[in-house]
C-alpha cells in the first residue's frame, strides 16, 4: 500500500509542476463554459429587419409596430417597392423582411384575410426559421387580440416549454459541455501520462519494479479521477450561478453519476495508452476518436432522433450519448435514479468492458 | 550452495529478421564486477532486457540468482536493480524526489539502505534539491545508480552507464563500482568503451549478437600473440595505409596521436621500419616498443 501511495504522490508532482496540464485542467473547462454559453447561442436579440408596407393603413401600422417592440427586431430601413428585397438581403445586413400586401386593413375587414409575406435569408437556416417562427407568433398574437369578438370558434393553444421556459441554449450546452471536457481531460490526461513514461523510458524502471500493472494502472487514474471530479463541480457551479442553469434533481445522483463516466473516460485513456507508445499518436486518438463523437454524435447538438439510421446506430455505441441523457434528466427535468438506470448500466458497462481490456492489454515487457 | 548468480545458456533473440543475439551462454558468479564490451549494436541491451525480464528470448534459458527470467519474472523483479541505456529518471522530480519514490516503489526507504549509497549519493546531496531534468550526465547517472540501488539489490544490471558522460566522472563511477562489490553485489555492466573493460573482474567481447571472448582482462592481454610498436608522424592518415602495406605487419590501428603495428613476433626490424618511412618522406618518425593494451586486444579479437 506504501508503494502505491507513493506512486500517486509522484503523478501529483507530475501536475501539479507542468502549468500546461494545469492549463488545461481547470482554465479550458471555464473558458469554453463561458464561450458556449455567451457566443454559441441560438437565442435571438436585435435581428434586422425590413418592412415592406404597400398598404400603409392602421393595422399594418400596428402590426410593424408589435414586431419592433418585442425585443427580437430592429427596423433595418422601410423599402418602398418589391424589387428592392432581393438588394436588401444581398447587402447582408436583413435577416427578414416582411410584406403587407395592398389594401391590407380593407381586405381583412371585407373577405376576412388579407395578404402578409414573410421573407427570410435562409443562407442561415436555423437563424431564419427561428425569426420566421418569431414573427408570424407575433403576427398571430395580433390578429387574435382583435378578431376575438368577430369569430365564431377558435383554439388558441397555451405553448410552454417545459424544463427550460425561456429556450435558454446554454441548459443544452452545460450537459454537453460537461460530457465533452470530462472525455477530454480524463482520457486524454492519462493516456498521455502513461505514454510519457514510455517515451521517457521510466516505464522499463516501472516494470522492473515490483509494482503490480493494475497498481501502475490505478495509481496514474486516482488524480485525474479528483481532478475530473472538482473540474465537473466547477461547470456545475458555473453553469448555476453564472447562467441560471438549475440542478433539479438529487445533486449527489448527479455527482455519482460523474464520477461513473469520468472512470469511464479514464478507463478509455488507459486503453489508448496501451495500444500506443508515443505521446503523439496517443493525442491524435483522444482528439479525433473522442472528441469529434462527443460532440457529433452524442446528441450534444445534433438530436439523435433525426440522424440518417446508420449514425443513429454509432450514436448508441458512444458512452457520452448516455451520459449527457443521465445529466439532462436530472439536471433540468429532476429525475430520480429510476428514470436513469438504464444508462447508468449501460455506461458501467462501458466502464467495465474497457477496464478489462486495458488490464489485458498492459504489457508486462516491452514490446 | 551454488555460488552463480546469473547463468545464461543458449539463448537467441530476434527482432525480425535482425539476430540480436545468437546462441549465448555465460555464467557469473556472485559478487563478480562482469562486464560486457561491444560496439553498438551488439545485442547488449537486449540482454540486458532479457536478463531483466523485459524481453523474451526466443530461444535458450537464463537465471538471476536461480529464478527464471520467464518463469519467476516477478521473484527476480524484487532482487533486481536495473539502469536502462538511456536516463530514465523523472526530469520534473527533484534529486530527492526521484530517490524517494524509487525506494517506496521497492518497499523501503532512504534511510533504510543509506550506507549502500551514501558514498555515490554525498557527492549529488548538495543538488537534492535540484530537478533531474537540470544535471550534468554524470550526476544523472550518479542518481540513476544511486535509485538502482537503493533497495539493495542482489544483481545490478547497468546497460551502458558511462555513455555520454565525461572522463573525470566516467572514472568516479567506476570506482563507485569496484566499492560496490564489497557489498557482494553481483553487478553486470556493458559499456562501449574498451579502456573500461581493465576494470572489471571478468569482460565479454559481444559482436554482432555472439560472444567473441570471455575472460580476466590480465589474461586477455596475456594471450595477445602479436608483438606491437607505437608508431607516430605527421601525415597520419598516409601513415596509417603505408604501414598497413609494409610487409609482414598484421594489424595497423590507430590510437590517438599514435598507429599501433602489429606483427608476428620478431617478423619485423624496427631500423627496417624507420629507414623505410624515412625514406617514403615521413618527418620525426618515432617507433616504440609497447606493452599491448587491453584495446589492442580487443580490436584484434574483433577483426578476426
Amino acid at each position: 500500500m506504501k508503494r502505491f501511495t507513493g506512486f500517486v504522490i509522484k503523478e501529483f508532482y507530475h501536475i501539479f509542476r507542468d502549468y500546461r496540464t494545469l492549463l488545461i485542467l481547470f482554465g479550458i473547462p471555464a473558458v469554453q463554459l463561458l464561450l458556449f454559453g455567451y457566443v454559441i447561442t441560438n437565442e435571438i436579440k436585435d435581428a434586422r429587419i425590413a418592412i415592406y408596407d404597400a398598404s400603409k393603413d392602421e393595422v399594418t401600422r400596428k402590426i410593424s409596430e408589435k414586431i419592433l417592440s418585442s425585443g427580437y427586431f430592429i427596423l433595418e430601413k422601410n423599402l418602398n417597392n418589391y424589387s428592392q428585397i432581393s438588394q436588401t438581403f444581398r447587402e447582408g445586413k436583413t435577416k427578414l423582411v416582411i410584406v403587407f400586401g395592398s389594401k391590407f386593413a380593407e381586405k381583412l375587414q371585407q373577405e376576412g384575410k388579407a395578404e402578409l409575406q414573410i421573407l427570410g435569408d435562409a443562407s442561415d437556416p436555423n437563424t431564419a426559421n427561428i425569426l420566421v417562427n418569431y414573427a408570424t407568433g407575433i403576427i398571430n398574437n395580433y390578429l387574435i387580440s382583435i378578431d376575438i369578438e368577430q369569430m365564431p370558434m377558435r383554439i388558441i393553444p397555451e405553448v410552454r416549454m417545459q424544463y427550460n421556459p425561456e429556450l435558454k441554449g446554454v441548459f443544452m450546452f452545460v450537459p454537453g459541455i460537461m460530457a465533452m471536457l470530462l472525455m477530454l481531460i480524463s482520457a486524454l490526461m492519462t493516456s498521455l501520462s502513461i505514454t510519457r513514461e514510455k517515451e521517457l523510458g521510466t516505464m522499463e524502471l516501472l516494470l522492473v519494479s515490483p509494482l503490480r500493472p493494475i497498481q501502475i494502472i490505478i495509481g496514474k487514474v486516482i488524480p485525474y479521477v479528483v481532478l475530473a471530479f472538482i473540474d465537473s463541480c466547477v461547470i456545475l457551479a458555473m453553469g448555476n450561478f453564472v447562467f441560471g442553469v438549475p440542478v433539479q434533481g438529487n445533486i449527489i445522483l448527479l455527482l455519482a453519476e460523474c464520477l461513473l463516466y469520468i472512470t469511464m473516460a479514464l478507463s478509455l485513456g488507459i486503453l489508448i495508452s496501451s495500444i500506443t507508445s508515443s505521446q503523439q499518436v496517443a493525442m491524435t486518438i483522444s482528439l479525433m476518436a473522442l472528441m469529434l463523437p462527443t460532440i457529433l454524435l452524442s446528441g450534444f447538438i445534433f438530436p439523435v432522433e433525426n440522424m440518417p439510421v446508420i449514425l443513429q446506430g454509432l450514436c448508441y455505441i458512444m458512452p457520452p450519448k448516455y451520459f449527457i441523457t443521465i445529466i439532462k434528466d436530472i439536471m433540468l427535468k429532476g429525475n430520480g435514479f429510476i428514470y436513469v438506470w438504464k444508462d447508468t448500466v449501460i455506461l458501467a458497462m462501458f466502464t467495465v468492458v474497457f477496464m478489462m481490456m486495458s488490464i489485458k492489454k498492459f504489457k508486462i515487457r516491452l514490446a | 550452495m551454488n555460488n552463480l548468480s546469473i547463468i545464461v545458456s543458449n539463448i537467441s533473440r530476434n527482432y525480425d529478421s535482425v539476430k540480436a543475439l545468437d546462441d549465448v551462454s555465460f555464467e557469473v558468479p556472485r559478487g563478480e564486477l562482469f562486464g560486457f564490451i561491444g560496439p553498438d549494436g551488439a545485442g547488449k541491451t537486449t540482454l540486458f532486457r532479457i536478463l531483466a525480464t523485459l524481453v523474451l528470448p526466443d530461444k535458450g534459458t537464463a537465471s538471476v540468482e536461480g529464478f527464471d527470467v520467464v518463469k519467476d519474472f516477478k521473484k527476480i523483479r524484487k532482487i533486481l536493480g536495473y539502469m536502462p541505456g538511456r536516463f530514465s529518471l523523472y526530469m520534473d522530480l527533484s534529486v530527492e524526489e526521484n530517490l524517494s519514490f524509487y525506494a517506496t516503489i521497492f518497499g523501503t526507504t532512504i534511510k533504510e539502505n543509506y550506507d549502500l549509497i551514501k558514498d555515490i549519493y554525498r557527492q549529488i546531496e548538495p543538488f537534492k534539491k535540484r530537478m533531474a531534468g537540470q544535471l550534468s550526465g554524470g550526476m544523472k547517472q550518479k542518481l540513476a545508480l544511486c535509485c538502482a540501488l537503493i533497495h539493495k539489490p542482489a544483481v545490478i544490471f547497468l546497460d551502458e552507464p558511462t555513455t555520454g558522460v565525461d572522463a573525470v566522472s566516467r572514472m568516479e563511477f567506476w570506482e563507485m563500482l569496484r566499492r560496490l562489490k564489497e557489498s557482494n553485489i553481483t553487478i553486470m555492466v556493458s559499456t562501449p568503451y574498451m579502456d573500461e573493460a581493465s576494470l572489471c573482474d571478468r569482460v565479454a567481447l559481444i559482436q554482432d549478437g555472439k560472444i567473441m571472448k570471455i575472460s580476466r582482462p590480465e589474461e586477455i592481454i596475456a594471450d595477445y600473440r602479436y608483438q606491437l610498436w607505437a608508431v607516430r608522424s605527421g601525415r597520419f592518415f598516409e601513415l596509417l595505409s603505408d604501414l598497413h602495406a609494409y610487409p609482414g605487419v598484421h594489424s595497423v590501428h590507430a590510437f590517438g596521436q599514435s598507429a599501433h603495428v602489429a606483427f608476428n613476433k620478431s617478423a619485423l626490424l624496427m631500423d627496417d621500419l624507420r629507414r623505410h618511412l624515412i625514406h617514403a618522406g615521413y618527418a620525426d618518425v618515432v617507433i616504440e616498443e609497447i606493452r599491448p593494451a587491453i584495446e589492442d586486444c580487443f580490436m584484434e579479437l574483433m577483426s578476426q
